[in-house]
């Protein structure tokens, strides 16, 4: 399968985005980059809103991702409660 | 007691709906071909715009909530960065060459992408890809203003930035990006979206925004890393909007595969051909790098396309030809362009120099089947000249290739020891090509690629120099009368980075920051 991935700045919102997303990918490895974490998985990478609420202990909207996103790779599918990145072959 | 239940808010998918397809109406007293004019010519056939939805499901006035919050922090870090002359700090004044490149070649294409996204997104029936577009146009927007902005705190301090947006439409290889994207915004609003949205937002723009903002980390300049990522956060959306335009399109109808493989073939060559400047900065203008290009092209291009391709390959799409030949020219892109600049440098808008025994070393680690052989020969010759004061400036014009505008500098894809020349006669005229590529480019559409504004050509027929320049007077000067023409200061704005202004004054400031004077 493909790698998928998804780079985010090197902040403190991200932080626990991070640490939620290497919780619910036993696939993802972490490659931090200046000022960049990026972020691979085989073929199938998911951010899960519930997870990163209670990491932060706070609402979380996945929208506000937009605001740490640098980029991606892979289809992209987003509903209220995941975001799911994936290669289809 | 009765419990007033706060109604539930719309989910995504629902809301998603509302403030899209349900914003939009069908014409009663007005034919569609009227509205959208452009639609049906290119060939490609949409039998149900519904079927089109971004998969961020993003909604304007959630838009708007996001886009202010980044301009927040952008502007935030500008402040902080001019309130502690954040310009002493980068690693060493060379690194602001780059910062000029990017300035006058890449930040008026922002500008450009923004009217072309209007315009694109004006001429889609559908309202899923129009709000998609009229986004993009505004993040566009957003990045030349904010780019522009963040670099001022720069023109303050350094020379060649003055006037950028003058530069871009004149001098010699600016042409080069700009022909690039007027090339684009010329096309019908299908190839618009395959050329910008699909080939260099989602397949190329990794090559270039990632290791330009990473650059910029690296080398201590805290405005352009900002105003990088703060533009990168909209690149993803961007990337999106191109993968789901793509597979929207192919969906569709199977006619629509070769005219969008065509394309795709055409405009990965095209932005491959821009990113030389990028090549070129990373492996050369960038005083602690951050990757080599040929990395940066395999990570970027050769893993993550190839696996794009792969996903693609249900519709009948194709890796571009193309890349086999990038393959064969990732050993010597950046030394030959980086050659070239470095005999052209009485002619830009920046500074060049030759790589220090170090930077030698990192070259000849990352190229090992190049860098030696034929690189670092030719660099020792000219810095051994330009020890003994012999440093030569070419002053003679070279030939350009037709479609990219790039001068003839390209070696044979397997001999680079060769130079490759391609050639057509068309209607009574030569034309020439750096490759098989931008030479099958133009015989496919000569009537668009005759209409080159090529800037050698210009500069012989008497049309680069300032109004009222006689050529014929004795002991004219060409080069001189052109830099007036670009509005470049001989001495000051070109030439090499050891004799600059920029070089002294960076010392010195430098000096004065950590000593009490």
């Amino acid at each position: 399968m493909s790698t998928v991935f998804l780079a985010l700045q090197t902040n403190e919102e991200t932080r626990p985005i991070i640490e939620a997303i290497l919780q619910d990918n036993p696939s993802a490895v972490v490659d931090e980059q200046p000022a960049m974490v990026k972020i691979n998985a085989d073929g199938r990478l998911v951010v899960r809103r519930q997870t990163i609420e209670e990491l932060t202990g706070r609402d979380y909207d996945l929208q506000e991702l937009q605001v740490n996103m640098i980029t991606m790779s892979g289809n992209l599918d987003q509903t209220d409660d995941e975001i799911t990145l994936f290669w289809k072959a | 007691m009765d419990m007033t239940v706060a109604k539930k808010k719309l989910g995504l998918k629902e809301r998603y709906a509302v403030m899209t397809r349900g914003l939009d109406w069908t014409p009663s007293y007005q034919k569609m071909e009227d509205i959208y004019p452009y639609i049906a010519y290119e060939g490609i056939k949409i039998h149900d715009w519904d079927k089109w939805e971004d998969p961020f499901r993003l909604t304007m006035d959630a838009y708007w909530k996001y886009q202010a919050e980044k301009e927040r922090k952008l502007y935030s870090v500008l402040d902080a960065f001019t309130q502690n002359n954040g310009h002493l700090n980068v690693t060493d004044a060379r690194y602001l060459n780059t910062v000029k490149l990017f300035l006058s070649g890449i930040s008026p294409l922002e500008y450009v992408a923004h009217r072309g996204f209007a315009h694109a997104g004006r001429q889609f029936p559908g309202p899923g890809p129009r709000v998609a577009c009229l986004m993009q146009s505004l993040d566009e927007i957003r990045h030349a203003q904010t780019q522009v902005h963040a670099v001022s705190n720069y023109n303050k301090y350094y020379n060649g930035m003055h006037d950028f947006h003058h530069a871009h439409d004149r001098v010699w290889f600016l042409s080069v990006p700009k022909s690039f994207f007027d090339d684009a915004i010329t096309a019908g609003p299908f190839e618009f979206m395959v050329s910008i949205g699909f080939s260099f937002e989602y397949v190329l723009t990794n090559l270039l925004f990632v290791p330009f903002v990473s650059g910029a980390a690296y080398n201590g300049d805290m405005a352009a890393m900002t105003f990088g990522f703060s533009a990168q956060s909209d690149e993803a959306r961007h990337m999106t909007l191109g993968l789901e335009v793509i597979k929207f399109i192919l969906e569709q109808d199977p006619d629509n595969v070769p005219i969008v493989q065509r394309w795709i073939d055409k405009w990965t060559w095209r932005g491959y051909r821009v990113l030389t400047l990028v090549a070129m900065m990373m492996d050369y203008m960038l005083p602690k790098r951050t990757m080599s290009w040929k990395e940066s092209w395999e990570i970027y291009f050769e893993e993550n396309g190839g696996a794009l391709f792969k996903d693609l390959a249900r519709y009948g799409i194709k890796m571009p030809q193309c890349a086999e030949q990038i393959a064969l020219e990732k050993d010597h892109l950046s030394h030959q362009a980086w050659s070239t600049f470095y005999n052209y440098a009485a002619a830009a808008n920046f500074h060049t120099w030759m790589p220090d025994e170090d930077e030698m070393e990192w070259l000849s680690a990352k190229y090992p089947n190049s860098f030696d052989k034929l690189y670092r020969p030719r660099y020792e010759f000219w810095r051994e000249q330009a020890a003994k004061g012999n440093r030569f400036y070419n002053k003679t014009l070279p030939m350009l290739c037709q479609t990219c505008q790039i001068p003839m500098i390209f070696t044979e894809p397997g001999d680079p020891t060769k130079i490759c020349y391609r050639e057509v006669d068309y209607k009574g005229d030569k034309y020439h090509f750096c490759s098989d590529h931008c030479k099958a480019i133009f015989e496919h559409e000569p009537e668009k690629y005759v209409q080159a504004w090529l800037p050698v050509h210009q500069i012989y027929q008497g049309n680069c120099f300032p109004e009222g320049t006689d050529p014929t007077v004795e002991g004219f000067d060409p080069l001189a009368a052109v830099l007036k023409y670009y509005n470049l200061e001989h001495g000051r704005d070109n030439l090499d980075f050891d004799v600059s202004e920029d070089k002294k004054n960076f010392a010195e400031w430098r000096g004065q920051a950590t000593k009490n004077i």
